[in-house]
């Protein structure tokens, strides 16, 4: 397996996915590859980075009062 | 909108009471909903809109595509994971209408490999990403950098990174192929690790 090979495996390694065959090369791969194995984990870093830094936290706490009046002033009231 | 997506997850009983309340066309059983959800579904529709004027008409769009479709809810999903898919595809329809970023190539971005097969970069270490996400102003600049990428790519890293839709609801949001999102969150994912890499490559000083 090559680099190029390794890294297009990535996606479906950290997801899972990998058929047992190509997860066994895959891994004998990454422990013959200093480089590769750096690369899947910046690529599993970069999931988690992303996911922390969109987490609702930073969202601002206060829901503006325009919106939510807005919204119920043209729910449906027909019924 | 299109028919509104239905995710799996149960109907607690605090979902049940509420949706009853709801479809008995109560006033208050409305406000509930809105001032318990509103939060949430904005923070979604600020991640894929650029702009907050957006990201409110987006929520005021779900919750009245919501409203409508109460009587066809079939409480085969919590209400709040039913609202959650109705904002993210007000968000989605209302990011096509708008006019987008030139769809730019994201080769540069991308890894290049000798003809061996080798990378041609060697990747230095990256201190703990995580650490440095305790602050805000780290949590902003990746939210920064995310929002680099071509929306087509940004979409697909949104929807299945962030907002943990799985491959086949993000490309029947999409309206492309399952294949298509796959290949499109891979290099979204690859894109935004060369983004990251200046700010997260260990200080070798």
């Amino acid at each position: 397996m090559t680099c190029r090979e390794c890294a297009e495996f990535l996606a479906d390694y950290v997801a899972g996915e990998l058929p047992a065959d190509a997860l066994a090369v895959f891994e004998r791969h990454l422990k013959a590859c200093p480089n590769c194995e750096e690369y899947m984990r910046q690529y599993r870093q970069t999931i988690a980075a992303g996911r922390a830094a969109c987490a609702d936290p930073d969202a601002p706490a206060e829901i503006p009062e325009a919106l939510i009046r807005a919204i119920l002033a043209a729910r449906p009231q027909d019924r | 909108m299109k028919e509104a997506p239905a995710p799996p997850a149960q109907l607690g009983p605090d979902d049940k009471a509420l949706l009853a309340r709801l479809r008995s066309g109560e006033p208050q059983a409305f406000e509930e909903l809105v001032r318990q959800e509103t939060g949430k579904l904005l923070a979604v529709a600020r991640r894929i809109l650029p702009t907050e004027e957006d990201a409110r008409d987006a929520v005021q769009d779900a919750f009245m595509f919501a409203f409508r479709s109460l009587a066809r809810f079939e409480g085969q999903a919590r209400l709040s994971t039913w609202l959650h898919r109705i904002v993210v595809n007000a968000s989605l329809m209302r990011l096509r209408t708008r006019k987008r970023k030139r769809e730019e190539s994201l080769e540069p971005l991308l890894p290049s490999f000798q003809t061996d097969g080798h990378f041609v970069e060697r990747f230095a270490t990256w201190d703990d990403p995580l650490t440095k996400l305790e602050t805000a102003e780290t949590r902003a600049l990746v939210r920064q950098l995310i929002d680099e990428l071509p929306d087509g790519y940004r979409t697909v890293l949104l929807l299945r990174d962030i907002e943990g839709l799985d491959t086949e609801e993000t490309a029947k949001l999409l309206e492309t192929t399952p294949n298509a999102v796959k290949v499109r969150l891979h290099r979204a994912r690859q894109a935004l690790r060369t983004l990251l890499a200046p700010h997260f490559t260990r200080d070798r000083r």
